[in-house]
C-alpha cells in the first residue's frame, strides 16, 4: 500500500515536470534566428539568416529547419545542430507563410506578389507546381489527415481548397475581409480562418467547405480597429483554440464547442504567430513590435513571462 | 516592566482596537469600498495607460488594475494609519488616552501596542481586498500571499507610526481634515501607487523626485514585490528607516514633559 502511494506520488511528480524544449524564432528585422529555451525563456543564441526571415518549419525528422527568407526569394535549409545554412529551396518570389505536408515531402508556399502557391518537393529541392490562387495569398494550412491543403487570399477574401494529390483547387469559399491564417481541427473536420479587417474567426465545415459560423472578437477598452486576428492554433484536444489578435496585444482563447471566447490574454505588441511546447503545457507567442515572445501557461490560461528575443520576432517552431 | 504586565496591557489594547473595529461594521465596509471603487471604476478607465514596459516584479505585460492593486493595498494601510491617528485624537478628547498613558508601562510600549493593533486591523482589510480582487482576475502566485504578510506588517507599522506622529500634532478632531488634504492625498498621489516611476518621470522630473523619496512609495513597492514572492531590499530598508523615525518622533510627541502634548496643553495631568 505504502509503496503504491510512493509510486503514485513519483509518477505524479514526473507528470508535472515540464519537458524541456527549444524554440526557433525568426527575427524579421535582425535577419537572424533566435534560439530560446522554452522552459526558462532564456535566449540561448542567435544565428544569421537570409533577408527578412519569416515563416519557419521543422523537417519531419527534426534535423533541419526551413526558413522563408522573403527578401532573398528563397526558403533556406538550416542544420539544427550547427545552425548553418546548408541549402535552399526554390520558393518563388517573396515567400512568407508555408507549411510542410504531413508526409514531410512537400512544402506549400504562398507567393503574395505572384498570386500563386508554389509546391516544392523537399527531396529533389524542385518546385513541382505553381497553383494560381486569389490575389495576395497568405495563410496556408494542412489537415492532419493529409487530405487538404488550404490557402487564404487576402484581397480576394477567399479560402482555396487544394487537393494535395493533384495539387489543384477543388473548391473556393468566400470569407470575411483579409483572411490571414487558417488551422484545421485535429480531427480534420473543421477549418478555422482568421480575418484581419473584419476582426473575426470563421468556422468552416471541411466536408461541405461552407462557413458554419463566425465569431467576432470584442475586448473591453480596446479599439475595434486594433482587433486584427492573425495567427490561429488549435489545441490537439480539439477543445480550445488560440487566436493572436495582432495590435490588440491579446491572444483570444476560444472554446471550440461553444465557439465563444473564454478569455483574452495580454501579451506583447502585435502578436502574430503561436506554437505549443511538445508537452502542451506552454503556448508561445511572437510579438513583433515589442521584440519579445510571451509564454502562456496553457492549463492556467495565464501569461507567465515575456522575454526579449531580438527585433521583430515573426515565425516560431518548437523542438523537443 | 514585567513581561506579564506587558502582555496584559498589549492584549487589552489590541482587544479594544479589534472590538472597536468589529463593532463599526461600516468602517470595515468603507475601508474596502474605497480601494474597490478605485479598482472597478478608476482602474477600468485606464486599462491601457501603462504602455509596454515590463517592470519588476512583473515578468510580463499587465493590465492597469493588476499594477494598481499593490497601490490600493498601500492605500488601505495608509487610511488605516490615519484612521488610527483620528481615533487617538478622539481618545485624547474623550479622556481615554489619559487612562492609557498614565499606566506604569513605558510610553513607547503602549504606543507600539496601539500601533500593532492598528496594523493587525489593516492586514485583515488588505487580505479581504485581495480576496475580492482574486475574483476580478487579479491573482498573484500562492506563495505571494504568504510573503506579503511581513511586508504588510512593516508597511502597516510605518504608516501607523506616521499617523501616530500626526496625532501628536493635532489638537482637535476638526483639524483632521487638514491631514486628509496635506498628508493622505499628497502621499497617495505622489507615489508609485497609481503609476510607476518611469511613467511619472515622463510627465515631471520634480514629481518623479518627490515620488522616489515618498516613504509611501517604498511601502507600496515593498508590498508589490512581496505579493509576487520577491524581496525589494531598498524598499525594505527605506520603509524600516521611515518607521523608526516616525515612531521615535511619535514617542517624543507623546512625552508629557518634552513633546507636543505639553506644548498644546493636552498631555495627561
Amino acid at each position: 500500500m505504502f509503496k503504491n502511494i510512493i509510486a503514485a506520488l513519483c509518477l505524479s511528480a514526473l507528470a508535472s515536470l515540464a519537458i524541456a524544449d527549444t524554440l526557433y524564432i525568426t527575427l524579421e528585422k535582425d535577419n537572424a534566428l533566435a534560439v530560446v529555451d522554452g522552459e526558462s525563456g532564456t535566449l540561448l543564441k542567435t544565428a544569421p539568416l537570409g533577408q527578412r526571415p519569416r515563416g519557419i518549419a521543422l523537417s519531419k525528422d527534426e534535423t533541419q529547419l526551413y526558413v522563408a527568407a522573403s527578401d532573398d526569394d528563397t526558403i533556406q535549409i538550416i542544420d539544427v545542430a550547427t545552425l548553418k545554412v546548408v541549402g535552399d529551396l526554390p520558393s518563388g518570389e517573396d515567400p512568407e507563410t508555408f507549411r510542410l505536408h504531413k508526409n514531410g515531402k512537400y512544402i506549400y508556399v504562398s507567393n503574395e506578389d505572384d498570386d500563386i502557391v508554389t509546391v516544392i518537393d523537399v527531396d529533389s529541392k524542385q518546385a513541382i507546381k505553381e497553383i494560381a490562387v486569389g490575389v495576395e495569398p497568405e495563410g496556408i494550412a494542412v489537415s492532419d489527415d493529409g487530405k487538404w491543403v488550404v490557402n487564404t487570399s487576402e484581397t480576394t477574401n477567399m479560402v482555396h481548397w487544394i487537393d494535395p494529390v493533384s495539387n489543384t483547387i477543388k473548391a473556393n469559399t468566400l470569407v470575411d475581409p483579409r483572411p490571414r491564417a487558417a488551422a484545421f481541427s485535429t480531427n480534420s473536420q473543421t477549418l478555422y480562418v482568421t480575418s484581419e479587417i473584419a476582426g473575426s474567426l470563421s468556422k468552416l465545415n471541411v466536408a461541405s467547405t461552407k462557413v458554419e459560423s463566425k465569431l467576432h472578437f470584442k475586448i473591453q477598452g480596446v479599439d475595434k480597429e486594433l482587433i486584427q486576428p492573425v495567427g490561429v492554433l488549435v489545441h490537439p484536444n480539439d477543445k480550445l483554440l488560440f487566436v493572436a489578435l495582432g495590435p490588440a496585444n491579446r491572444v483570444a482563447v476560444v472554446n471550440m464547442e461553444t465557439f465563444e471566447v473564454e478569455k483574452y490574454l495580454l501579451v506583447g505588441q502585435r502578436v502574430w504567430n503561436l506554437a505549443f511546447s511538445p508537452d502542451l503545457k506552454r503556448l508561445y507567442t511572437t510579438n513583433g513590435v515589442s521584440n519579445d515572445i510571451s509564454i502562456i501557461d496553457v492549463d492556467d490560461l495565464k501569461v507567465t513571462k515575456s522575454v526579449r528575443v531580438g527585433h521583430y520576432p515573426w515565425g516560431i517552431v518548437v523542438k523537443k | 516592566m514585567k513581561l506579564a504586565h506587558g502582555i496584559i496591557a498589549l492584549k487589552g489594547i489590541i482587544k479594544r482596537e479589534l472590538w472597536r473595529f468589529l463593532r463599526q461594521r461600516e468602517r470595515f465596509i468603507a475601508s474596502l469600498v474605497r480601494p474597490l471603487v478605485w479598482l472597478f471604476v478608476f482602474a477600468a478607465g485606464f486599462r491601457s495607460t501603462l504602455g509596454i514596459a515590463i517592470i519588476p516584479p512583473y515578468e510580463t505585460y499587465i493590465l492597469y488594475e493588476v499594477y494598481i492593486a499593490a497601490g490600493l493595498i498601500g492605500m488601505i494601510q495608509l487610511f488605516n494609519g490615519m484612521q488610527s491617528s483620528l481615533s487617538m485624537v478622539y481618545d485624547r478628547e474623550m479622556g481615554s488616552m489619559k487612562t492609557l498613558l498614565v499606566s506604569p508601562l513605558p510610553r513607547w510600549f503602549l504606543l507600539t501596542g496601539k500601533l500593532l493593533a492598528g496594523t493587525f486591523v489593516s492586514i485583515m482589510q488588505a487580505y479581504a481586498f485581495l480576496l475580492i480582487a482574486w475574483f476580478y482576475d487579479i491573482q498573484a502566485p500562492w506563495l505571494g500571499y504568504v510573503t506579503l504578510l511581513p511586508a504588510l506588517i512593516l508597511a502597516g507599522l510605518m504608516l501607523g507610526a506616521l499617523g501616530m506622529l500626526l496625532s501628536s500634532f493635532i489638537k482637535q478632531l476638526e483639524n483632521f481634515a487638514g491631514v486628509m488634504n496635506f498628508v493622505i492625498f499628497p502621499m497617495f498621489f505622489m507615489s508609485t501607487a497609481l503609476y510607476p516611476l518611469w511613467k511619472i518621470k515622463e510627465s515631471s522630473e520634480l514629481l518623479h523626485t518627490l515620488a522616489s523619496y515618498n516613504p509611501f512609495s517604498q511601502a507600496v513597492e515593498l508590498i508589490r514585490f512581496a505579493l509576487y514572492g520577491q524581496f525589494n531590499l531598498y524598499a525594505f530598508l527605506y520603509t524600516l528607516a521611515a518607521f523608526v523615525i516616525f515612531m521615535a518622533v511619535a514617542v517624543w510627541g507623546y512625552n508629557p514633559s518634552k513633546g507636543m502634548m505639553v506644548k498644546k496643553g493636552g498631555g495627561p495631568s
